[in-house]
């Protein structure tokens, strides 16, 4: 088990805001193939840790491994080039695009690169992105409101978009920051069902939930962080039975 | 050529070629239907859709535009002192030097966004005014404005033919486009009808969709995978090139260039012609820009006298005052006219007046139905 591939490698990461320590000592290694759930209480520092993963937040200290290479000086939109996709915690979407040129777009990004100047070929002639499009939206369920605006959906919705707009560019390493937050129960089964489905093509992921039904559901591996320090990390069972991690976190949940 | 182009697309393509070449017998009625009004129709609807370009898909509202729209009548004007009267060098010469323009000052400019963008435009826009004005008087002729002079060499005609004895007319191959007569506008109309189908196929392709994406959320393009800076310049380029091309077409109708043509109240034009018509839309630009010209025709030739001659049936004292408040609206000051209008539709009409056509046909369609049928459109589509 111990000599897994490890695609993500976030090694002794420190972050600082002022006088705030959001990260101090993180290191974080991801297994390929699995998924690795993050949690910890309010403001611990788990949203921070995915933005030095996708290039926002420049770590003051450490570096970020992913597939091998150091992700120091990489731009955001070269590390999803890379393979790194993520929803983020508020959705971030085209809000006055329509639902499938939400998702085209991504699917775009992933066929022609960073740029490419293509002004000729109408996008209704774009045959294989619509296909991978729709076949996305139709993952996340929305395939019946493809032409809605993407800004008129409800907050569950929009995740379910953003989640589409990831899986259409079929990741290596895909970063789910709350992906469940604002949904129904009954969407948020079909959401973990989804990420069941998609876990057999192989994708690894890190999702950040405070949904424990969620990350006991999904999750091979969990590590807790709190006050921007890991203080637990390993398997469900494992985690759950850490009274270090009772204590910082799942006592004050289960109450 | 036309492939992939949606029925309505190609509806609004052929209504709008009838359109424009038919201005000479539509516009009749409304008396615009002379040449050297039309030609400014086609010539701002072509700074228009360029802007459209920049500022309806990505958002990025430049304030400097007209820079890019008097470097193509100065890069004209010289090919005619040069070269040729022929249009086709000059108009290539003006695409080639707005393009260079652009790439500069949309290199700089587009490192910021929002109003800082539009200040760098802004300032960039004002110092190429100032270089024109005066300190590059020996390339612009400075205050005069660029002419064309019996002494110009003009080697390719030089080679063909002796020089006449007046100053030459600008031609296309023979037809003559300087002389205010109906081969100008046709010129002017034809480049317009290019430019509007490029337009529209540029607002339909991939690269349309990022431009749009790019306004609507930059932050998700880039954690999406796309380097939106070339994005935005290639779009920046297009657009500055659409200017230096109605700059180049100016020179073509009336061969000469000043530097008041890059001042910045000729980059607000634009901008209140585009957000008139509405931003983002197709044939808005083309609409704002010909209904400003219109109005600007009417209101600025009108005088105290004419003002006089309307309200002569009122008493002296309140005619009197009534004229004097309203020649502050006419003439010269037709720009405080212009300046209400804007108000006006800004509040009530925020869309411009596409989208003004628009909710009315809704509202009337409805009717028709029978009062209960819901607008198909619920959200904008970018064009029509
Ligand atoms: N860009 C920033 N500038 C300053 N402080 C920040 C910044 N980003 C995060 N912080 C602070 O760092 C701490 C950790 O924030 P972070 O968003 O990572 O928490 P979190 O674990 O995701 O919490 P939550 O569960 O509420 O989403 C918080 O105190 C937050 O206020
Ligand atoms: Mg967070």
């Amino acid at each position: 088990m111990s000599e897994k591939n490890i695609v993500l490698h976030v090694a002794d990461v420190h972050k600082r805001f002022g006088g705030l320590h959001a990260l101090a000592d993180v290191d974080l290694q991801v297994e390929e193939g699995t998924v690795h759930a993050i949690i910890g209480p309010n403001g611990a520092g788990k949203s921070t840790l995915l933005n030095v993963c996708v290039g926002r937040i420049k770590p003051d200290q450490g570096q970020v491994v992913f597939a091998g290479e150091a992700l120091n000086n990489h731009q955001p939109h070269e590390i999803n080039q890379l393979g790194v996709s993520r929803v983020f915690q508020t959705p971030e979407i085209f809000a006055d695009l329509s639902l499938l040129e939400n998702v085209m777009i991504p699917a775009f990004a992933k066929r022609d690169g960073a740029f490419r100047f293509n002004a000729s070929a109408p996008v209704s002639t774009q045959k294989d992105i619509r296909e991978k499009a729709e076949a996305a939206l139709e993952d996340v369920g929305l395939l019946n409101r493809r032409n809605v605006e993407a800004g008129s959906l409800s907050r569950g919705d929009k995740r379910r978009l953003e989640l589409a707009m990831c899986l259409v560019q079929n990741p290596r390493l895909l970063l789910l920051d709350e992906p469940t937050a604002g949904m129904s129960r009954h969407d948020t089964n079909s959401t973990i069902d989804l990420l069941k489905r998609i876990k057999s093509r192989g994708m690894t992921k890190v999702i950040i939930e405070h949904d424990m039904h969620v990350v006991f559901s999904l999750a091979d591996k969990i590590s807790v962080l709190a006050q921007g320090r890991i203080i637990a990390d390993g398997t469900p069972e494992a985690v759950r039975a850490n009274p270090k991690v009772k204590e910082a976190y799942l006592g004050e949940e289960q109450t | 050529m036309f492939k992939g182009l949606s029925r309505n697309d190609l509806i609004l393509l052929v209504g709008f070629t009838a359109f424009v070449l038919l201005m000479p017998i539509i516009l009749k009625p409304v008396g615009a239907a002379y040449p050297a009004l039309m030609q400014k129709f086609c010539i701002f609807g072509i700074f228009a859709i360029g802007f459209n370009i920049l500022f309806g898909l990505t958002g990025y509202l430049s304030f400097g535009h007209a820079a890019f729209l008097g470097v193509g009548s100065y890069a004209a004007v010289w090919s005619f002192k040069l070269f040729t009267m022929n249009i086709i060098p000059a108009i290539f010469l003006s695409l080639f030097f707005a393009a260079i323009f652009a790439v500069v000052i949309g290199y700089v400019s587009l490192r910021r966004s929002g109003i800082y963008f539009s200040i760098l435009t802004l300032a960039f826009a004002q110092m190429c005014y100032n270089l024109a004005y005066s300190v590059l008087t020996p390339l612009t002729n400075g205050e005069t404005g660029l002419q064309l002079t019996l002494r110009d060499p003009r080697w390719i005609d030089a080679m063909f033919h002796e020089p006449g004895a007046g100053l030459p007319r600008a031609t296309l191959f023979g037809l003559d486009t300087s002389g205010g007569g109906l081969g100008g506008f046709y010129l002017c109309a034809v480049i317009l009808i290019i430019c509007f189908y490029i337009s529209m196929r540029i607002f339909r392709s991939p690269f349309g969709m990022m431009l749009r994406a790019i306004k609507s959320n930059q932050n998700r393009m880039r954690y999406t995978g796309f380097n939106t800076r070339p994005y935005l310049l290639a779009a920046f380029v297009i657009s500055g090139m659409y200017a230096g091309l109605a700059g180049s077409l100016m020179a073509a109708t009336d061969p000469l260039a000043g530097a008041e043509r890059m001042q910045w109240t000729a980059s607000g034009e634009v901008v209140l012609m585009t957000i008139l018509g509405g931003v983002g839309t197709l044939v808005g630009p083309v609409v704002g820009a010909a209904v400003i010209k219109y109005f600007e025709n009417i209101f600025s030739s009108f005088g105290p006298d004419t003002l006089h001659g309307v309200f002569s049936f009122l008493p002296d004292t309140i005619e009197d005052a009534l004229v004097s408040f309203l020649s502050l609206f006419v003439g010269e000051g037709w720009n405080l006219t212009l300046g209400v209008i804007f108000v006006l539709l800004v509040i009530f009409m925020p869309g411009g007046i596409i989208e003004g056509l628009r909710r009315l046909w809704v509202i009337f369609t409805r009717k028709r139905d029978g009062g209960d049928a819901i607008p198909a459109a619920t959200h904008p589509q970018p064009a029509e």
